[in-house]
């Protein structure tokens, strides 16, 4: 790691201050220190936000929950609330990493992960999200690259709690000193590779992600996040899905299926959710959405493995939030 | 030295009073205040961090480095004096500073968990945890859960059970697993798998590491 100076804040007024040339916020650490150890950042400044206290916490409100951008994957995962209530996120946050890593790693800071295409992560590469034209993945090594929606980057999303907060409609707010709070869906917090090679997200340099608001699910909602590892642990997902169901009786009245490992930007598929809408949930319905899944499907020289397997996770996944098959001991943990 | 670096006097202390919730382990603490604003108050009160205290420009903003600086580390129930960079990692403070080299680093970016050391009493990465972000809290490493004279029951466990080969792994094995019994004394096997899901053990001793902390749990009921 590069030397650099640490403005340690203990408000976010002060953190906002520290803001500008070029520092870079520091939170729970583990993926900007990755980073910074693999020499892709070599930031002068960190700005430490991690003891800023007003950031960390899980609040009820009449609209639903309110996250500090700080709280942990940890915390996350095993408040009640967010267990019953808010299902798949907890099991999104619950499932990411390592459990040492989630008694680290925050919230704010996980839908804040930079790519993690090895091309990326190394300083030997620089590639289209790095200001140059070439992507290395095509002709390379792409086992764990996208398989739909990648124009010129196929590197996958990589944060598990941004699939869950994309099917619960959630929003992030962004502080910053010249214009105060501003509410973002995580709809449109990320932004296609495409139209902006080098921006990830619409936050700018000035600002900091210091909530995230849930809205209170409809009733009758049940919901389940199931990642597929090569690995049954430490690993990021090849395969993932976040499910939400929202139930008249037995019939699906709204179906949310959201996907992370398959894009570079968190999505919905539109085509499996309409394979659910209106009907009963069933091993042929739930078979159906899964296929349905992969409309438009893409993959690349190495990476068809996902386009069997994505349709598997989603088909087991929307049982397991209907209640109908266990948790997945095949699904990564 | 520029001016503006803290003196050691300046900088949190620790607090005084068996493990408490600081820092970012709040999830006990949490369960226990409330989620409520008059809950995060409290939390301030006992952080050990004492922020008003220190003087600093702007208000709120206390700078350290690139030059190292002072600190004290509370590890293992006794404090450290040392001199830190921004950069240093508790691992490299704790392994390469203090000597204390029972800690293991191996992937040194987070894989692994070898380099596990309790913050709090909470199982984290040293290799990827600041050196000071460990300042005003409780460290605890694999040389604070024994005596020169008797090893904790669960590394006598490890022993019995023939629960390691190279070892590599072992000391962030048997702080996994220390941090697993403190919270669940009676734990089945699958709290186990799930305590060391972050361990890679490359020897693949996962079935005897298993054995090893049942046996330590049920050695230690009947004790208690
Ligand atoms: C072995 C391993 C396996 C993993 N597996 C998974 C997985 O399966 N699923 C998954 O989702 N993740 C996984 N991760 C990633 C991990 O969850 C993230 O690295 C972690 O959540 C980052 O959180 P942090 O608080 O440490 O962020 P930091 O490293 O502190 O920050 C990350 C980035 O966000 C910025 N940032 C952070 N917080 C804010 C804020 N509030 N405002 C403005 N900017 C901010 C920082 O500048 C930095 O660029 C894995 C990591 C490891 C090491
Ligand atoms: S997939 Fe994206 S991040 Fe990876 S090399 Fe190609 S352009 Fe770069
Ligand atoms: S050495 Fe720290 S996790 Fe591997
Ligand atoms: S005993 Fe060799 S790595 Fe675990």
């Amino acid at each position: 790691m590069n030397s650099f100076t640490l403005a340690d804040c203990s408000t976010v007024e002060a953190a906002l201050s520290q803001l500008k040339d070029g520092a870079i916020v520091k939170a729970g650490g583990v993926d900007l220190l990755d980073r910074m150890k693999n020499g892709t950042d070599t930031p002068t400044r960190l700005v430490n936000i991690r003891n800023i206290s007003t950031l960390r916490g899980i609040h009820s409100t009449p609209q639903g929950l309110t996250i500090g951008a700080l709280t942990t994957l940890a915390e996350v995962a095993d408040d009640p609330t967010i267990r019953t209530q808010y299902t798949l996120l907890a099991d999104a946050c619950g499932h990411a990493a390592t459990p040492h890593i989630r008694n680290m790693a925050t919230l704010g800071g996980n839908l804040l992960q930079q790519l993690q295409c090895w091309y990326y992560r190394s300083a030997e590469f620089q590639c289209l999200r790095k200001g140059k034209e070439l992507c290395f993945a095509f002709s390379g090594l792409n086992q764990y690259h996208a398989i739909m929606d990648y124009g010129g980057c196929p590197s996958v999303a990589p944060s598990s709690g941004a699939v869950a907060l994309l099917a619960l409609d959630a929003s992030v707010e962004l502080t910053s000193a010249a214009k105060g709070k501003r509410i973002v869906t995580i709809r449109d917090f990320y932004l296609q590779p495409d139209a902006n090679p080098h921006r990830f997200h619409v936050m700018a340099a000035d600002e900091l992600l210091t909530a995230i608001h849930i809205p209170k699910p409809a009733p009758g909602t049940r919901s389940a996040y199931q990642k597929y590892g090569e690995k049954e642990s430490h690993d990021w997902a090849i395969a993932d899905a976040g499910i939400l169901l929202e139930m008249d009786s037995n019939l699906c009245r709204r179906a949310v299926v959201a996907m992370g490992a398959a894009s570079p930007v968190v999505r919905r598929s539109h085509e499996a959710e309409a394979a659910l809408t209106g009907k009963p949930i069933t091993h042929e319905t739930a078979r159906a959405a899964g296929q349905a899944s992969m409309t438009g499907a893409m993959p690349l020289s190495m990476n068809a493995y996902k386009v069997q397997l994505f349709p598997v996770a989603i088909y087991r996944t929307i049982l397991l939030a209907a209640g109908q098959m266990d948790r997945d001991p095949s699904a990564a943990g | 030295m520029s001016d503006h670096q803290p003196s050691q006097k300046e900088l949190p202390e620790a607090p005084s009073t068996a493990p408490t919730p600081a820092g970012i382990s709040r999830r006990g603490f949490l369960k226990g205040a409330g989620i409520t604003a008059a809950g995060t108050a409290l939390l301030e009160g006992v952080q050990g961090f004492s922020r008003e205290a220190v003087a600093s420009t702007p208000k709120g903003v206390k700078e350290f480095g690139p030059e190292p600086f002072p600190v004290t580390l509370h590890i293992n129930g006794k404090e450290h004096a040392l001199q830190i960079e921004p950069r240093t990692t508790l691992a490299d403070a704790l392994r390469i500073q203090l000597n204390m080299t029972g800690t293991k680093v191996s992937c040194d970016r987070g894989v692994c968990s070898s380099c596990t050391v309790l913050l709090d009493r909470m199982p984290v990465n040293s290799c990827m945890t600041l050196a000071i972000d460990a300042v005003g809290h409780h460290v605890t490493t694999i040389e604070g859960i024994s005596t020169d004279e008797q090893m904790h029951p669960l590394q006598a466990a490890f022993v019995r059970h023939d629960a390691m080969q190279c070892g590599f792994c072992t000391p962030g094995m048997v702080m996994s697993c220390v941090s697993l019994l403190e919270k669940n004394p009676h734990p089945t096997e699958a709290d186990v798998r799930y305590a060391v899901s972050g361990n890679l053990c490359r020897c693949g001793t996962y079935p005897k590491v298993f054995a090893a902390t049942l046996d330590a749990a049920s050695q230690l009921a009947r004790k208690a």
